[in-house]
Protein backbone atom coordinates (compact mmCIF):
# COMPACT_ATOMS: atom_id res chain seq x y z
CA UNK A 1 0.00 0.00 0.00
CA UNK A 2 2.83 2.29 0.73
CA UNK A 3 4.68 1.53 -2.42
CA UNK A 4 1.52 2.55 -4.33
CA UNK A 5 1.34 5.85 -2.44
CA UNK A 6 5.04 6.22 -2.77
CA UNK A 7 4.70 5.41 -7.27
CA UNK A 8 1.62 7.37 -7.20
CA UNK A 9 3.23 10.69 -5.76
CA UNK A 10 6.30 10.29 -7.58
CA UNK A 11 3.60 10.17 -10.70
CA UNK A 12 2.17 12.63 -10.24
CA UNK A 13 5.19 15.23 -9.30
CA UNK A 14 6.66 14.15 -12.45
CA UNK A 15 3.64 15.16 -14.59
CA UNK A 16 3.30 18.39 -12.53
CA UNK A 17 6.91 19.04 -13.69
CA UNK A 18 6.14 18.07 -17.21
CA UNK A 19 3.23 20.07 -17.18
CA UNK A 20 4.62 23.00 -15.98
CA UNK A 21 7.09 22.63 -18.92
CA UNK A 22 4.84 22.46 -21.51
CA UNK A 23 3.63 25.31 -21.87
CA UNK A 24 7.27 27.35 -22.27
CA UNK A 25 8.48 24.42 -24.53
CA UNK A 26 5.29 24.76 -26.61
CA UNK A 27 5.70 27.79 -27.24
CA UNK A 28 7.15 29.23 -30.36
CA UNK A 29 10.45 30.18 -31.08
CA UNK A 30 11.01 34.05 -31.49
CA UNK A 31 11.56 34.10 -35.11
CA UNK A 32 12.45 37.93 -35.10
CA UNK A 33 14.98 37.61 -32.27
CA UNK A 34 16.81 34.82 -34.97
CA UNK A 35 17.11 36.69 -38.23
CA UNK A 36 18.09 39.71 -36.27
CA UNK A 37 21.01 37.44 -35.28
CA UNK A 38 22.54 36.01 -38.07
CA UNK A 39 25.82 38.22 -39.42
CA UNK A 40 27.43 37.35 -42.56
CA UNK A 41 30.79 36.38 -41.70
CA UNK A 42 32.44 39.88 -44.22
CA UNK A 43 30.11 41.76 -41.86
CA UNK A 44 31.63 41.18 -38.61
CA UNK A 45 33.79 44.06 -36.90
CA UNK A 46 37.61 43.55 -37.27
CA UNK A 47 38.43 42.15 -33.90
CA UNK A 48 36.65 39.36 -34.27
CA UNK A 49 37.64 38.32 -37.85
CA UNK A 50 40.06 35.71 -37.32
CA UNK A 51 43.16 36.42 -39.57
CA UNK A 52 44.10 34.03 -42.15
CA UNK A 53 47.98 34.44 -42.72
CA UNK A 54 49.16 33.10 -39.03
CA UNK A 55 46.89 29.88 -39.69
CA UNK A 56 48.22 29.25 -43.12
CA UNK A 57 51.84 30.11 -42.17
CA UNK A 58 51.76 28.11 -39.46
CA UNK A 59 50.02 24.73 -41.80
CA UNK A 60 53.08 25.60 -44.06
CA UNK A 61 55.59 25.62 -41.11
CA UNK A 62 54.50 22.87 -39.10
CA UNK A 63 54.46 20.32 -42.80
CA UNK A 64 57.74 21.38 -43.88
CA UNK A 65 59.06 21.23 -40.19
CA UNK A 66 57.60 17.39 -39.85
CA UNK A 67 58.93 16.96 -42.93
CA UNK A 68 62.48 17.58 -42.68
CA UNK A 69 62.35 16.42 -39.22
CA UNK A 70 61.54 13.18 -39.98
CA UNK A 71 64.79 13.11 -42.84
CA UNK A 72 67.15 14.07 -39.96
CA UNK A 73 65.54 11.04 -37.88
CA UNK A 74 65.59 8.94 -40.62
CA UNK A 75 69.22 10.25 -41.81
CA UNK A 76 70.85 9.99 -38.61
CA UNK A 77 69.18 6.19 -37.93
CA UNK A 78 70.81 5.42 -40.55
CA UNK A 79 74.15 7.00 -39.96
CA UNK A 80 74.05 5.09 -36.61
CA UNK A 81 73.03 1.51 -38.31
CA UNK A 82 75.89 2.31 -41.10
CA UNK A 83 78.52 2.92 -38.87
CA UNK A 84 77.98 -0.05 -37.09
CA UNK A 85 78.04 -2.18 -40.01
CA UNK A 86 81.46 -0.89 -40.89
CA UNK A 87 82.73 -1.77 -37.88
CA UNK A 88 81.05 -5.14 -37.42
CA UNK A 89 82.54 -6.09 -40.83
CA UNK A 90 85.95 -4.43 -39.54
CA UNK A 91 86.13 -7.16 -36.96
CA UNK A 92 85.07 -9.93 -39.45
CA UNK A 93 87.71 -8.84 -41.75
CA UNK A 94 90.50 -8.62 -38.42
CA UNK A 95 89.42 -12.42 -37.12
CA UNK A 96 89.64 -13.95 -40.46
CA UNK A 97 93.17 -12.10 -40.83
CA UNK A 98 94.29 -13.60 -37.32
CA UNK A 99 92.22 -17.09 -38.28
CA UNK B 1 70.97 2.37 -52.18
CA UNK B 2 70.04 2.52 -56.03
CA UNK B 3 70.94 4.95 -58.70
CA UNK B 4 68.09 6.02 -59.22
CA UNK B 5 67.73 7.18 -55.87
CA UNK B 6 70.20 10.13 -55.57
CA UNK B 7 67.91 11.77 -58.83
CA UNK B 8 64.51 11.67 -57.28
CA UNK B 9 65.23 13.12 -54.57
CA UNK B 10 67.52 16.18 -56.11
CA UNK B 11 64.10 16.24 -58.54
CA UNK B 12 61.86 15.76 -55.16
CA UNK B 13 63.76 18.73 -53.66
CA UNK B 14 63.67 21.40 -56.80
CA UNK B 15 59.71 20.39 -56.82
CA UNK B 16 59.22 20.82 -53.35
CA UNK B 17 61.12 24.85 -53.94
CA UNK B 18 59.12 25.59 -57.08
CA UNK B 19 55.78 24.36 -55.11
CA UNK B 20 55.44 27.51 -53.24
CA UNK B 21 55.57 29.94 -55.96
CA UNK B 22 52.99 27.93 -58.17
CA UNK B 23 50.95 28.27 -54.64
CA UNK B 24 51.16 31.68 -54.68
CA UNK B 25 50.96 32.28 -57.88
CA UNK B 26 47.44 30.67 -57.54
CA UNK B 27 44.02 32.73 -57.40
CA UNK B 28 42.39 33.27 -54.22
CA UNK B 29 39.38 31.02 -53.67
CA UNK B 30 36.23 33.51 -53.76
CA UNK B 31 34.75 32.60 -50.54
CA UNK B 32 37.50 31.30 -48.18
CA UNK B 33 40.62 33.36 -49.22
CA UNK B 34 44.09 33.36 -48.39
CA UNK B 35 43.21 30.80 -45.72
CA UNK B 36 42.10 27.86 -48.58
CA UNK B 37 46.00 28.35 -49.91
CA UNK B 38 46.39 25.56 -46.98
CA UNK B 39 44.43 23.46 -49.43
CA UNK B 40 47.68 22.46 -51.48
CA UNK B 41 49.46 20.96 -49.12
CA UNK B 42 46.72 19.62 -46.75
CA UNK B 43 45.04 17.42 -49.66
CA UNK B 44 48.11 16.52 -51.32
CA UNK B 45 49.32 14.65 -47.81
CA UNK B 46 46.02 13.31 -47.16
CA UNK B 47 46.59 11.56 -50.33
CA UNK B 48 49.89 10.02 -49.84
CA UNK B 49 48.26 9.26 -46.10
CA UNK B 50 46.19 7.25 -47.73
CA UNK B 51 48.52 5.63 -50.28
CA UNK B 52 51.10 4.61 -47.60
CA UNK B 53 48.05 3.06 -45.83
CA UNK B 54 47.66 1.25 -48.92
CA UNK B 55 51.14 0.24 -49.22
CA UNK B 56 51.72 -0.98 -45.63
CA UNK B 57 48.82 -2.95 -45.75
CA UNK B 58 49.85 -4.86 -49.19
CA UNK B 59 52.96 -5.57 -47.90
CA UNK B 60 51.43 -6.76 -44.76
CA UNK B 61 49.33 -8.88 -46.79
CA UNK B 62 52.08 -10.41 -48.73
CA UNK B 63 54.31 -10.83 -45.63
CA UNK B 64 51.33 -12.65 -43.75
CA UNK B 65 50.75 -15.54 -46.89
CA UNK B 66 54.41 -15.07 -48.13
CA UNK B 67 56.73 -14.80 -45.04
CA UNK B 68 59.06 -12.57 -47.07
CA UNK B 69 61.18 -10.32 -44.98
CA UNK B 70 61.70 -7.79 -47.41
CA UNK B 71 57.57 -7.26 -47.69
CA UNK B 72 57.83 -7.04 -43.82
CA UNK B 73 60.23 -4.27 -43.74
CA UNK B 74 58.27 -2.39 -46.39
CA UNK B 75 55.27 -2.64 -44.62
CA UNK B 76 57.53 -1.61 -41.06
CA UNK B 77 58.70 1.77 -43.49
CA UNK B 78 55.66 2.48 -45.06
CA UNK B 79 53.85 2.40 -41.54
CA UNK B 80 56.28 5.43 -40.13
CA UNK B 81 55.18 7.32 -43.61
CA UNK B 82 51.53 6.78 -43.00
CA UNK B 83 52.13 8.55 -39.23
CA UNK B 84 54.19 11.13 -40.76
CA UNK B 85 51.65 12.00 -43.54
CA UNK B 86 48.74 11.87 -41.72
CA UNK B 87 50.19 13.68 -38.71
CA UNK B 88 50.73 16.86 -41.39
CA UNK B 89 46.94 16.12 -42.55
CA UNK B 90 45.53 16.27 -38.87
CA UNK B 91 47.28 19.10 -38.16
CA UNK B 92 47.14 21.32 -41.22
CA UNK B 93 43.42 20.08 -41.81
CA UNK B 94 42.48 21.98 -38.14
CA UNK B 95 44.08 25.34 -39.29
CA UNK B 96 41.99 25.52 -42.60
CA UNK B 97 38.41 24.79 -40.62
CA UNK B 98 39.20 27.40 -37.75
CA UNK B 99 39.03 29.59 -40.46
CA UNK B 100 36.48 28.22 -42.95
CA UNK B 101 34.44 26.66 -40.39
CA UNK B 102 34.64 28.33 -36.79
CA UNK B 103 36.14 25.48 -35.54
CA UNK B 104 38.96 23.43 -34.74
CA UNK B 105 37.42 20.07 -35.15
CA UNK B 106 34.02 18.14 -36.05
CA UNK B 107 33.59 14.22 -35.16
CA UNK B 108 32.32 13.98 -38.68
CA UNK B 109 33.20 10.59 -40.28
CA UNK B 110 35.71 11.95 -42.50
CA UNK B 111 38.19 13.32 -39.50
CA UNK B 112 37.37 10.63 -37.11
CA UNK B 113 38.24 8.13 -39.87
CA UNK B 114 41.17 9.58 -41.04
CA UNK B 115 42.55 9.82 -37.08
CA UNK B 116 41.38 6.08 -36.38
CA UNK B 117 43.50 5.11 -39.55
CA UNK B 118 46.56 7.25 -38.13
CA UNK B 119 45.95 5.85 -34.71
CA UNK B 120 45.94 2.11 -36.15
CA UNK B 121 49.48 3.44 -37.57
CA UNK B 122 50.92 4.96 -34.59
CA UNK B 123 49.52 1.29 -33.11
CA UNK B 124 51.40 -0.96 -35.35
CA UNK B 125 54.43 0.67 -34.94
CA UNK B 126 54.42 0.77 -31.05
CA UNK B 127 53.60 -2.95 -31.33
CA UNK B 128 56.51 -2.81 -33.56
CA UNK B 129 58.67 -1.80 -31.23
CA UNK B 130 57.84 -3.08 -27.73
CA UNK B 131 55.57 -6.12 -28.82
CA UNK B 132 58.60 -8.55 -28.69
CA UNK B 133 58.75 -12.04 -30.57
CA UNK B 134 55.14 -12.42 -32.79
CA UNK B 135 54.56 -9.06 -33.35
CA UNK B 136 55.41 -8.85 -36.74
CA UNK B 137 52.60 -10.55 -37.56
CA UNK B 138 50.38 -8.74 -35.04
CA UNK B 139 51.46 -5.71 -36.93
CA UNK B 140 50.62 -7.01 -40.30
CA UNK B 141 47.01 -7.57 -39.22
CA UNK B 142 46.87 -3.75 -37.66
CA UNK B 143 47.81 -3.02 -41.16
CA UNK B 144 45.16 -4.90 -42.73
CA UNK B 145 42.75 -2.86 -40.64
CA UNK B 146 44.32 0.25 -41.33
CA UNK B 147 44.49 -0.74 -45.03
CA UNK B 148 40.69 -1.33 -44.75
CA UNK B 149 39.78 1.82 -43.33
CA UNK B 150 40.99 4.15 -46.87
CA UNK B 151 38.08 3.15 -48.73
CA UNK B 152 35.96 4.43 -46.21
CA UNK B 153 37.90 7.67 -45.65
CA UNK B 154 37.71 8.50 -49.37
CA UNK B 155 34.09 7.51 -49.50
CA UNK B 156 33.22 8.69 -46.31
CA UNK B 157 32.27 12.35 -47.39
CA UNK B 158 29.77 10.90 -50.28
CA UNK B 159 27.64 9.00 -48.07
CA UNK B 160 26.81 10.89 -44.95
CA UNK B 161 26.10 14.55 -44.02
CA UNK B 162 29.11 16.23 -43.50
CA UNK B 163 30.85 19.80 -43.92
CA UNK B 164 34.17 18.29 -44.95
CA UNK B 165 33.73 19.31 -49.15
CA UNK B 166 33.07 16.06 -50.93
CA UNK B 167 35.17 14.40 -53.72
CA UNK B 168 33.88 16.03 -56.63
CA UNK B 169 35.33 19.48 -55.55
CA UNK B 170 38.70 18.10 -57.15
CA UNK B 171 37.86 17.20 -60.31
CA UNK B 172 36.04 20.56 -60.73
CA UNK B 173 38.99 23.14 -59.77
CA UNK B 174 39.80 25.83 -62.93
CA UNK B 175 43.13 25.29 -64.03
CA UNK B 176 44.45 28.02 -62.00
CA UNK B 177 44.09 25.82 -59.23
CA UNK B 178 44.42 22.43 -60.75
CA UNK B 179 47.88 23.10 -61.87
CA UNK B 180 49.49 23.46 -58.52
CA UNK B 181 47.49 21.13 -56.44
CA UNK B 182 48.93 18.42 -59.22
CA UNK B 183 52.22 19.76 -58.99
CA UNK B 184 52.20 19.34 -54.74
CA UNK B 185 50.54 16.21 -55.20
CA UNK B 186 52.98 15.15 -57.95
CA UNK B 187 55.93 16.23 -55.37
CA UNK B 188 54.52 14.80 -51.96
CA UNK B 189 54.19 11.50 -53.85
CA UNK B 190 57.73 11.36 -55.21
CA UNK B 191 58.85 12.32 -51.79
CA UNK B 192 56.94 9.40 -50.34
CA UNK B 193 58.86 7.17 -53.02
CA UNK B 194 62.05 8.97 -51.61
CA UNK B 195 61.69 8.45 -48.20
CA UNK B 196 60.43 5.12 -48.48
CA UNK B 197 63.69 3.90 -50.17
CA UNK B 198 65.64 5.59 -47.47
CA UNK B 199 63.83 4.03 -44.81
CA UNK B 200 63.88 0.25 -46.38
CA UNK B 201 67.56 1.17 -46.77
CA UNK B 202 67.27 1.75 -43.03
CA UNK B 203 65.84 -1.72 -42.22
CA UNK B 204 67.72 -3.87 -44.37
CA UNK B 205 71.14 -2.49 -43.34
CA UNK B 206 69.53 -3.40 -39.59
CA UNK B 207 69.05 -6.80 -40.98
CA UNK B 208 72.47 -6.34 -42.18
CA UNK B 209 73.66 -5.98 -38.65
CA UNK B 210 71.80 -8.71 -37.24
CA UNK B 211 73.57 -10.93 -39.80
CA UNK B 212 76.73 -9.57 -38.97
CA UNK B 213 76.62 -10.31 -35.16
CA UNK B 214 75.85 -13.92 -35.61
CA UNK B 215 78.98 -14.27 -37.98
CA UNK B 216 80.68 -12.72 -35.04
CA UNK B 217 79.18 -14.74 -32.63
CA UNK B 218 80.11 -17.68 -34.77
CA UNK B 219 83.74 -17.06 -35.19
Amino acid sequence: MGQVVTQTLIAALMVGVLGIGAPAAAQPPDQTDQTQEFVPLDNLPPQEQLPAAPLLVAAYIFSLVALFAYLWSVAQRLRGVSDEVRRLEGELKQRGERG
Amino acid sequence: MPKWFTLAAGVCALMFAVAPILIARAPYEAEMGLVQKIFYYHLPSAITFLVAAIVCGVASVRYLFGGSARQDRLAWAAAELVVLFGLITLVTGPLWARKSWGVWWQWDVRLTASLMGWMVAVAYLLVRKYGGPGSDKLGAGLALFGMANVPFIYISVNYWRTIHPSTTVVPTLPVSMGVPLWFSLASFILLFVVLLRMRVHLEEQRARVDQLYLSVDGN
